[in-house]
This record gives C-alpha cells, sequence and structure tokens, in this order.
C-alpha cells in the first residue's frame, strides 16, 4: 500500500508569528518551524496502517509529502526519523505565497505523479487554519473524502472512519484510493528514537521544482492565489480587566460584576 | 440586484441559528437565496422569512444526508453557474469548510475561512480575520471567481426582516457522491443552547480535577442559562466528551460572556474564544495567562468560588 502522508512545516505556535509587511505573507524566516502539530498524527496514522499491512503480509510504504521551502527540510528529517520510508520535497520560490486553492492545485500534482492509495493529512495547518485540504485534494484527484476521522479501520481496500461531527460522529465508510484527514484524538504520535535519528539520515528525499511536477507557474504562488490580503493589523491588546484574590468573597465579586453586566 | 447564496444549517426544519446570521449578512450585500438541502424546507420556510430570504433553493434529496460534503458543494456549483451569484456564504464550522473548499476548487474561486466580518469593497467583499491565535486581525478578499466566505458562528446579530422564502424546487443535475456516511451517532441532546451559538458559555478545564468535578461546571452552566465547554485537557482524558472542546482543534466560539474555570489559557486554548465579548476567568495561579484575557478574574480555588457564585446567582433569581 502506498501511503502518502502531508506534511507542512508551520511557525512555532507559541512564537510571535506575524505577517511580512512588504507582501503580507507569512514571516517564516525569523521564527522556529516545526511539524504543524497535526500533520503528526497525521505521520502516526500512516505508519500504523503501514505496519499493519506488512504484519499482515501486505506490502506498504509511507511516503512524507512537503510543499515549503528550503527550511522544511528539517520537518521532513522529523517526520522520517518517526519512521516514514521516504519524502518528496516540492520545492520552488515560484509557489511562496500560494493560497489554500493554489497550494491543493500543486499538491495535487505531485500525487498525480508519485501516485497513492491513500493520502493522509492533519485536518488544519496551525497556522492558516483553514481546514480545507482534505476536502480540495479530494475533489482534486476525483477520489472520496474520508475526512475528520478520529478513528480509521482499513480492511483490505474498504476504510471505515469516526468522522468527528457538531455533536458526536458520523460513520463514514469508502474504498481506496482515498483522502483522509485525522484530528488529534486519532492516536498518540511517537516520538523519533535515536535508531530512528539516524536511520533518517540516510532514506531518500527527492526534491520537485515546479517544472518537474507539472505546475504551471501562473496557478501558483502569490500571483495565482485567489485570495489576497488587503491590510493586516496587529491586535490592540485587550484592556487589562480586574482581577481580585479571592478572601473567602470571591464568588460573591463574580456574582457582583455578573450583575453589573446585566448577565444575572 | 445582486443575489447572494446561502448555505443553510438545520436539524429537520429547525434552522440553525447560524443561518440567520448569514441571511442577515448576505442583505448587506443583496437578495439572500437560501439553499436547503435535505427535508424540512416547508416547516421551515417561515423562519428564513423572518429574517429576510428572498428565496430558498430546496433540494429536497437524501444524498446530501448519504454522502461526506460532496454532493453540497456540487449543488452550490451548479448554483453558481444557473444564478451567477455575487458571493456565497456559508457556516464556518468544521464541515461548512470542507463544502467551502470543495466548492472553490469545482469554481475554481477564492475561499475565505473563519471571517468574524464581512463588508462590501471597492473590489469586493472584504472579510475580516483574526489569525495568529487572534494576535493578528487580516482584512482580505477574493481576485478570483466567485467569492466564498466560512463565517465564523455569532460574528453578526441576526436581524428580522421582511422576506417571501419563496420556495424554488432545486436538483443535481450530474452525480455526486464519494464517502458514504452509514450511521449518524449523535450525543445526547441536552437542553442546554449549543455550544457554538450560545451566548454565554460556561468551560472548565483540568483544575477541574476529573468528570466528578466537572460537574461543578455544567451546575454553573445550568444556573446562567449557558452552554459548557472544556479544554483540550478535559476532552483529552475522557472527563466530557470531544465535542464539547473550544479552541483550535475544538470549536470557536464568539459569546457575550466566556467563563473560563480551571483553564490555564494555553494559545490554542485561546485560538477557539479570543473574540468573546466579556471574558471571566477563575484560576489559583495568579500568573495563569488566561488572566491577560480577562474582563474580570478571580485567583482562587474554584471549588470555593463557584459554589458562592451559584449560592448569589440563586439568591438573585
Ligand atoms: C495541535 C494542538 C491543538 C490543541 N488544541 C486545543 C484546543 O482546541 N483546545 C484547548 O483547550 N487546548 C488545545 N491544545 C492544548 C493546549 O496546549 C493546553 O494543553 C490545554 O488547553 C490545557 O488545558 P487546561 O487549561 O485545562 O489545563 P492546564 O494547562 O493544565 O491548566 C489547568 C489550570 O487549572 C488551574 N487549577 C488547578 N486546580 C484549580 C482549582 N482547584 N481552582 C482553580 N484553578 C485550578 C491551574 O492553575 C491551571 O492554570 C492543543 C494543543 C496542540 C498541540
Amino acid at each position: 500500500m502506498n501511503i502518502v502522508v502531508l506534511v507542512k512545516q508551520v511557525p512555532d505556535t507559541w512564537a510571535e508569528r506575524k505577517l511580512k509587511d512588504a507582501d503580507a505573507t507569512l514571516d517564516r524566516a525569523s521564527v522556529d518551524g516545526l511539524i504543524n502539530e497535526l500533520d503528526e498524527y497525521a505521520i502516526e496514522e500512516g505508519l500504523q496502517i503501514a505496519e499493519a499491512q506488512r504484519a499482515a503480509g501486505n506490502e506498504a510504504e509511507v511516503t512524507i509529502l512537503t510543499m515549503g521551502p528550503e527550511k522544511a527540510a528539517e520537518s521532513i528529517r522529523k517526520a522520517l526519523s518517526m519512521g516514514a520510508d521516504k519524502a518528496v520535497h516540492l520545492l520552488d520560490d515560484g509557489l511562496a505565497g500560494s493560497d489554500g486553492l493554489s497550494t491543493s492545485y500543486a499538491l495535487a500534482q505531485v500525487l498525480g505523479q508519485i501516485g497513492f492509495d491513500l493520502v493522509i493529512a492533519g485536518s488544519e495547518s496551525t497556522d492558516a487554519r483553514m481546514g480545507v485540504m482534505a476536502a480540495m485534494l479530494a475533489e482534486r484527484l476525483g477520489v472520496p473524502q474520508v475526512s475528520l476521522a478520529n478513528k480509521v479501520e482499513i480492511d483490505g481496500t474498504a476504510i471505515r472512519i469516526r468522522r468527528a461531527s457538531e455533536d458526536g460522529y458520523f460513520e463514514v465508510e469508502s474504498t481506496l484510493p482515498a483522502v483522509v484527514s485525522v484530528v488529534e484524538k486519532t492516536n498518540e504520535p511517537r516520538y523519533p528514537s535515536f535508531k530512528g535519528i539516524m536511520a533518517a539520515k540516510k532514506k531518500p528525499v527527492q526534491t520537485m521544482s515546479l517544472a518537474d511536477a507539472g505546475i504551471d507557474p501562473a496557478l501558483v504562488g502569490l500571483g495565482g492565489a485567489a485570495t489576497e490580503v488587503v491590510d493586516h493589523t496587529q491586535r490592540p491588546p485587550r484592556q487589562a480587566g480586574t482581577v481580585v484574590k479571592d478572601e473567602g468573597d470571591g464568588g460573591a465579586k463574580v456574582a457582583e460584576f455578573l450583575a453589573a453586566q446585566k448577565f444575572i | 440586484m445582486a443575489e447572494i447564496l446561502v448555505l443553510a444549517e438545520h436539524v429537520d426544519a429547525d434552522v440553525k441559528k447560524v443561518t440567520l446570521e448569514l441571511i442577515t449578512l448576505a442583505r448587506r450585500f443583496g437578495e439572500a437565496s437560501v439553499v436547503w438541502t435535505g427535508a424540512g424546507a416547508e416547516e421551515g420556510q417561515a423562519r428564513l422569512a423572518e429574517y429576510g430570504a428572498t428565496r430558498v433553493y430546496v433540494a429536497a434529496d437524501s444524498v446530501y444526508d448519504d454522502y461526506v460534503t460532496n454532493p453540497a458543494a456540487e449543488l452550490l456549483a451548479q448554483l453558481v453557474k444557473e444564478k451567477s451569484p455575487a458571493l456565497v456564504l456559508v457556516a464556518g464550522n468544521a464541515q461548512g469548510k470542507e463544502v467551502a473548499g470543495r466548492l472553490a476548487v469545482k469554481i475554481d474561486s477564492g475561499v475565505l475561512t473563519d471571517a468574524v466580518d464581512l463588508q462590501p469593497g471597492a473590489d469586493g467583499p472584504v472579510a475580516e480575520q483574526s489569525v495568529f491565535g487572534g494576535a493578528t486581525i487580516v482584512h482580505s478578499r477574493v481576485r478570483r471567481g466567485t467569492p466564498i466566505v466560512a463565517m465564523r458562528p455569532n460574528a453578526v446579530a441576526p436581524e428580522p426582516a421582511a422576506g417571501d422564502a419563496a420556495i424554488e424546487a432545486v436538483s443535481l443535475s450530474a452525480d455526486a457522491t464519494g464517502a458514504r456516511i452509514t450511521n449518524r451517532v449523535v450525543a445526547e441532546r441536552s437542553d442546554r443552547p449549543e455550544l457554538s451559538e450560545a451566548s454565554i458559555v460556561v468551560s472548565g478545564g483540568r483544575g477541574t480535577g476529573g468528570a466528578e468535578g466537572f460537574g461543578v461546571i455544567e451546575q454553573l452552566a445550568d444556573a446562567m442559562g449557558a452552554a459548557v465547554g472544556a479544554s483540550r485537557a478535559v476532552t483529552d482524558a475522557g472527563w466530557y466528551p470531544h465535542q464539547f472542546q473550544v479552541g483550535q482543534t475544538g470549536k470557536t466560539v464568539s459569546p457575550q460572556l466566556y467563563m473560563a474555570i480551571g483553564i490555564s489559557g494555553a494559545i490554542q486554548h485561546r485560538a477557539g474564544m479570543q473574540t468573546s465579548k466579556t471574558i471571566i476567568a477563575v484560576n489559583k495561579d495568579p500568573e495563569a495567562p488566561i488572566f491577560e484575557l480577562a474582563d474580570f478574574g478571580v485567583v482562587g480555588d474554584l471549588f470555593k468560588v463557584v459554589p458562592q457564585l451559584l449560592e448569589e446567582i440563586g439568591k438573585r433569581k
């Protein structure tokens, strides 16, 4: 089974993240990059499915697919050290500034070239937070969208998931090939072992340019994006509120505040 | 007048509040045409009219309930081609965003998600988004195709207005299936308001100490007529179900009042509640980051503060 896991490098959620003044794109250079936390669940799911396939006597391979600048190689290495077999890095200056729609186009072009039985993504990235990639890719690739999974089961070419819904979950089933996205309740991502870290250094990483992947440069990057940022500002800090220490009257103080605001 | 498509969210005939918000918003830009998938439109029609919907395209087929996102996106794509609307609005929850994403590919148009406001601009609608955990405000627009915008629930107040909500039956002209929904497991519905729609949310964190301790959060929510929310620490530990998680990977809420009880205020939690109008925090650690957001905070033990608050609320009733 050919499993492709999509991995995005994002700025550390805890760091101060800013848009650049010049072109309103994310300043990725000045902050530490790491694997989008939700993609770690996608990697883990891919590894577990591959392990189960091998245990059943089937061949299975996990490929990491990353689109991003040079620096994203660090995240690819980490994914490989967790146990993925190889990686493809879509790397081209022409991609900078792509929006969700153009990113899905670029990734779909690569997926079309490398082939897949199963594509696994995290449910969203912690920087852009759109939560649309699995849906967009399923549409572009013409395969079922098996997204927002908090539980995944594969049985031959059948795939069954629990899809997190607004007020519970849906049981969803489909056949491979398919695009899956996972939420953070799916599994517990493993830490890379020392052996894994050493082994990752020798694992193949194929770099692809726009031309290699057959991507039309007019459809990606800032120029190819279907959306644009008009302006951006730092939110003024919230006005500092009142913080009191409970001296045995904390509950009463909250009640007073609520009453003054007409909440009770 | 320009036509605006609004994808309705409803449980049978019950129209969700977010849909009334979207209709209200659509009227800023033109005539609101509601797109209703599945059953219940006849019963829901009066409500749509009350908020000023001009018409309702009804696709009563069951395919929309049987398959993940694709049929709804295909129907919208078809209507975009037939009606050339100026804008498509969907609810900015996880499912709504996925429909928006698929639609964007189908009609090669830009999509903006998680908008907290949308205003007319010289080059089309301009969306306001709150990004990076709420630290940055971004205005953005669609520059190719028909703008598709997923609005954060509670971003606009629904305003009644007269409308005909004239029903027009529509159906899919192409096949759209994909992944099949075989079963829907709905958690037991409480009488509490729905989390993403509620005007008051009372959330509990790890400080509640367990499923039993979390009971005080439910009690307070009931006393306030509020929805219950939880931090990820609580849902991960299984003290409360996942669908009540507030934050980056849970629900985004924007209520009039948000009460964070025994929650530290990690950035991923804040991402889901930062745009609440008024925030109250109760935490025993004076250094807890949640106090940076709080309009009113109490440093103290929640098991002392909350019972006293309940007593005070009881007295005032
Ligand atoms: C990819 C990713 C996504 C995430 N998404 C979310 C998300 O959607 N939502 C979310 O909430 N988190 C999310 N998190 C987790 C987040 O980082 C925090 O771990 C989590 O919010 C902590 O929950 P908490 O505040 O309840 O627990 P803690 O951080 O442990 O805080 C508990 C607080 O309770 C206080 N306390 C303890 N006892 C008492 C008492 N008796 N009285 C009063 N106060 C008391 C403590 O002082 C402390 O401040 C995510 C993390 C990652 C990596």
